[in-house]
């Protein structure tokens, strides 16, 4: 009977799709998006014990081209944020009015951007002491350390902060992040942040093919109060062998685009 | 019983994943969404980039004059999935373009589809679901 139910969820969901994507699993240049639905039916095994290694994608649930609704702005938040000319979301602007300073001129998407916007898949490395994080979206990397330390205490501003891990439990990694740099935006929708903010990220591996991934925004000198732009995000471990491709929004391909699209219709 | 639940309200949310827009970086606010031309031209560039791939092509307009169109696309990876390549076009390519213009009447816009001279049409939303592997297929070698 639940195979039945669940056959009848898979079709009619299927149906209702405009539009799916599937990898092709090229052995290189793969551009990843491997979900589909007969794949999620596999039976999967456990998850391993404190192992987040692999290749995770979360397909289009990733990309967040829109932004998120926020928690209440404070008159700070407020203030910074008028001066974000976005692409999309609710401060949506004409392609030249545009001010987002990682499609404009380059600058690092930046953290935790980078898991809120065009969260293409990305590579989990254990170490001794540390989790690596390996995008494919800028080709960026992130180290979690896994060492005991505690973050600092008056940190200089980073693109990408200062981040700890502790496993909660066997499937639980739980990262903390804080010293954020101001200038990047949390999202494509234009929401800012302050340097105050601290970040939460929780890995949760469901089984051996699933992973959760739930993010916590609590910077009180921007929002009134802590918000969850990713709930539970579900990411697909990619076959090990998943060359992808590079994703890279460079300066000069970004002024090029702009010279192209965006100038002539000033 | 749990895990099959489980198993349904995964495969859902993997559906649903899979819907999401794929469009990113900026929305429609520069182009005019009720409206559709289909131009024949020739390609005078074609940009294989981030953060919109982009082609240019000349044409001409209703009075005869040639303008030089340029007309954007996704990203090279969301491009891909579709079947497009960094070398789906080449200079002098004879091309029919449907495109949706920007508000202004500037010979930009951004595309629906591009048919190429020897029939084959490059689209922009993503292939109907085919018969997928039972489990991840290993790359090939």
């Amino acid at each position: 009977m639940a195979n039945r139910f669940r056959f009848a969820v898979i079709v009619a969901a299927a149906l209702t799709l405009p539009a799916v994507s599937f990898a092709q699993n090229q052995p290189w240049n793969n551009p990843g998006r491997a979900l589909n639905p007969n794949q999620q039916q596999v039976e999967a095994g456990p998850a391993p014990r404190r192992d987040l290694t692999g290749i995770w994608d979360a397909g289009g649930g990733g990309i967040g081209a829109t932004g998120y609704p926020t928690s209440p702005l404070t008159p700070w938040g407020e203030e910074v944020s008028k001066t974000h000319k976005a692409g999309d979301g609710s401060r949506m602007v004409p392609l030249p009015e545009i001010n987002d300073p990682l499609s404009t001129l380059g600058d690092p998407a930046g953290f935790p951007r980078l898991l809120l916007f065009e969260l293409r898949p990305f590579q989990v490395v254990h170490t001794p002491n540390s989790v690596l994080m390996l995008y494919m979206f800028e080709k960026r990397w992130r180290v979690i350390w896994t060492d005991g330390r505690q973050l600092p205490k008056d940190p200089d501003p980073r693109w990408y902060g200062y981040s700890v891990g502790r496993w909660e439990d066997d499937t639980t990694l739980v990262v903390e992040s804080v010293g954020m740099d101001e200038r990047t935006w949390l999202d494509n929708s234009g929401n800012p942040h302050s340097d105050q903010m601290r970040v939460e990220e929780r890995y949760h591996r469901v089984n051996q093919n699933t992973l959760e991934l739930t993010v916590t925004i609590d910077d009180p000198k921007t929002y009134a109060k802590p918000w969850v732009p990713r709930n539970k995000l579900p990411l697909r471990l990619l076959p090990a062998g998943t060359d992808l491709m590079e994703m890279i929004p460079s300066a000069s391909e970004a002024a090029a685009y702009r010279k192209a699209m965006a100038e002539p219709i000033k | 019983m749990r895990e099959k639940v489980f198993g349904v309200l995964l495969a859902t949310a993997a559906v649903l994943m899979m819907a999401a827009p794929l469009i990113a970086h900026h929305g429609a606010a520069s182009f005019d969404t009720e409206r559709e031309l289909t131009l024949k031209g020739t390609v005078t560039e074609w940009i294989w980039a981030n953060p919109h791939c982009f082609l240019k092509f000349d044409a001409k307009d209703d009075t005869g004059t040639v303008r030089n169109w340029v007309v954007e696309s996704q990203n090279p990876t969301d491009m891909t999935v579709r079947g497009w390549r960094r070398t789906s076009f080449k200079v002098g390519d004879q091309v029919t373009v449907t495109l949706q213009p920007v508000k202004n009447g500037a010979p930009v816009g951004r595309i629906r589809k591009v048919v190429l001279a020897n029939g084959e049409t490059l689209g922009t939303t993503n292939p109907a679901p085919a018969a997928a592997p039972a489990q991840p297929a290993p790359p090939e070698r």
